[in-house]
């Protein structure tokens, strides 16, 4: 029966380096000072694990970390959870995501539990896409926490080592936390407070959403910086390379949250080639976020278009190519 | 009432006033109010707070209200029923992403928010709402718990929530309460 287990590839309970909370890829690369990169994964619809490690490869290159979504848009695939477990097994770092939208209190503490288990290390807490944009419009929103009270939650639990309910948990999960903000959207003048309450709630890294409107980040982040929160949460700016024109517009209409500016739009109709043009583009904003003081790596979410992101992360200067997993 | 609704988070300011007042009320009655017994006037004052809240800010008897640290902007209103801030979803001109013909509850709490005198409560991170409270008097759980302090109780689950949002337990004591709750309220009025 003991033949049965490999113990190399069994998980065990370790303790973070000390100053860390998880001691994961990502925290160490943040607390280094080096510019980090992370990248979002489309998560398969499928069961099969090799799908899984075919998505992460075009990633694996360039980022500190992939991010497993769960269930963005509100549509079903592949869960975050299970994404996770096969990827930290094999040696890449991975972002846990949550959302509060379609579990409970009860639901989420344990899976927090299982993913740490699993050695999952950074996990980003999110309230998630209203159920009405997804592809199953009739299912039942949860939201039970929202992402304040949820990083609020993992933080007790990691820090004091109990739930919500006070109960004890014997060996807390050691993990960074992680959350996001919308600079690009209303209300505008208190985005940054709604930062500072995230990091007051456990927040110590920042996903952004999609930055194309310059301007407008770069007034969010002097306010972040006014704030001092800009020493207190690493802020990673949302990039991402648009297919097209007429995708652009699409998303900005379709999908929650998203806000491009018609200069972008108009720049991509005027090119020759449209999907060059926002590879392009792309790499212009990580640069140009790249100068922005306080801004301490970008998160790259390049949807359907992951075979393009090393050579989009490696063109733009921010950041050299790494080895591949941990062998 | 929409109307209403927007209507009081436009004078925030004068609702913070009467809510300040109304609380200093309640606390000093609850001497009253424990002689009585908060079980036997648990109903009938629920009845009124559904009314007048329902009217004003189209309140939905979470049992927990923390109007005044959210710029009297209800925030049972998100169709996510956010506690601590808008989704990333807004949409231009501060519409809300569900519903697209109702303002951010969040926008509109920003707005009240910034227009009272103690506009910096809305930092303050509130826990995750107890649904056993859902439709009993959020006032009197107010009266209670300010009256109470921080006398703590032998219920664990409810004193590590305190712990975990100390902030909270401060300013918006019935977000996080301590005290003990009366049969009637954690059965919810509704029934
Ligand atoms: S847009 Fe505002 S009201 Fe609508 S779901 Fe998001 S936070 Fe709630």
């Amino acid at each position: 029966m003991i033949d049965l287990i490999d113990d190399d590839l069994l998980p065990s309970y370790t303790q973070p380096p000390p100053g860390m909370s998880s001691g994961s890829r990502l925290e160490r690369a943040l607390r280094a000072g080096k510019f980090a990169v992370t990248a979002e994964l489309n998560p398969p619809d499928s069961a099969d694990p090799g799908d899984v490690f075919e998505a992460a490869r075009p990633l694996a290159e360039v980022a500190d970390a992939v991010n497993a979504t769960d269930a963005s848009g509100a549509n079903c695939h592949m869960s975050s959870l299970g994404i996770c477990s096969l990827l930290t097994r094999a040696g890449y770092g991975t972002i846990y995501q949550i959302s509060c939208r379609d579990r409970n209190r009860i639901a989420i503490q344990g899976d927090v539990l299982g993913a740490a288990a699993m050695g999952v290390r950074n996990v980003l807490c999110l309230t998630g896409d209203g159920v009405g944009v997804g592809d199953q419009p009739g299912a039942k929103p949860v939201f039970d926490f929202d992402s304040v009270t949820l990083l609020r939650t993992i933080r007790t639990m990691r820090d004091d080592g109990v739930f919500l309910s006070g109960r004890r948990i014997t060996r807390p999960p050691r993990l960074f936390l992680g959350a996001a903000e919308n600079p690009c959207v209303p209300p505008f003048d208190w985005r940054p407070e709604r930062l500072a309450k995230k990091v007051e709630a456990g927040a110590q890294f920042i996903q952004t959403n999609y930055i194309f409107d310059l301007p407008l980040f770069e007034t969010f982040m002097a306010r972040v910086r006014d704030l001092g929160l800009d020493r207190e949460v690493f802020i990673l700016a949302g990039v991402g390379p648009l297919a097209s024109a007429r995708a652009a517009r699409w998303m900005r209409s379709n999908v929650p949250g998203i806000h491009i500016p018609d200069p972008v739009i108009a720049r991509l109709e005027g090119a020759k080639n449209q999907a060059a043009e926002g590879a392009e583009i792309c790499i212009e904003i990580m640069q140009a976020v790249r100068a922005i003081p306080g801004v301490a790596g970008v998160h790259v979410m390049a949807y359907r278009r992951e075979h393009l992101v090393s050579e989009i992360v490696l063109r733009s200067g921010v950041r050299q190519a790494r080895r591949v997993g941990r062998r | 009432m929409y109307r209403l609704r927007l209507f009081a988070t436009r004078h925030a300011r004068v609702f913070e006033w009467m809510y300040v007042r109304l609380e200093r009320a309640l606390v000093a009655l609850d001497p009253v109010f424990a002689r009585i017994g908060y079980n036997r006037i648990e109903r009938p004052v629920a009845l009124v707070e559904r009314g007048l809240k329902g009217l004003m800010f189209d309140c939905r008897m979470c049992g927990q209200c923390v109007l005044s640290s959210t710029g009297m902007s209800c925030p049972m209103n998100c169709p996510k029923e956010l506690r601590n801030g808008p989704c990333g979803g807004v949409r231009p001109g501060g519409f809300c992403e569900v519903k697209p013909e109702m303002r951010c509850v969040w926008v509109l709490a920003w707005d009240g928010a910034a227009r009272m005198r103690e506009a910096q409560r809305i930092s303050e991170v509130l826990p995750p709402v107890d649904r056993r409270l859902k439709g009993s008097s959020a006032w009197l759980r107010v009266a209670r718990e300010k009256a109470e302090g921080l006398r703590a109780t032998r219920e664990a689950d409810r004193l590590a929530m305190a712990e975990a949002f100390p902030g909270a337990r401060e300013s918006e004591p019935a977000s996080a309460p301590l005290a003990q709750e009366p049969a009637r309220a954690v059965e919810g009025a509704e029934r």
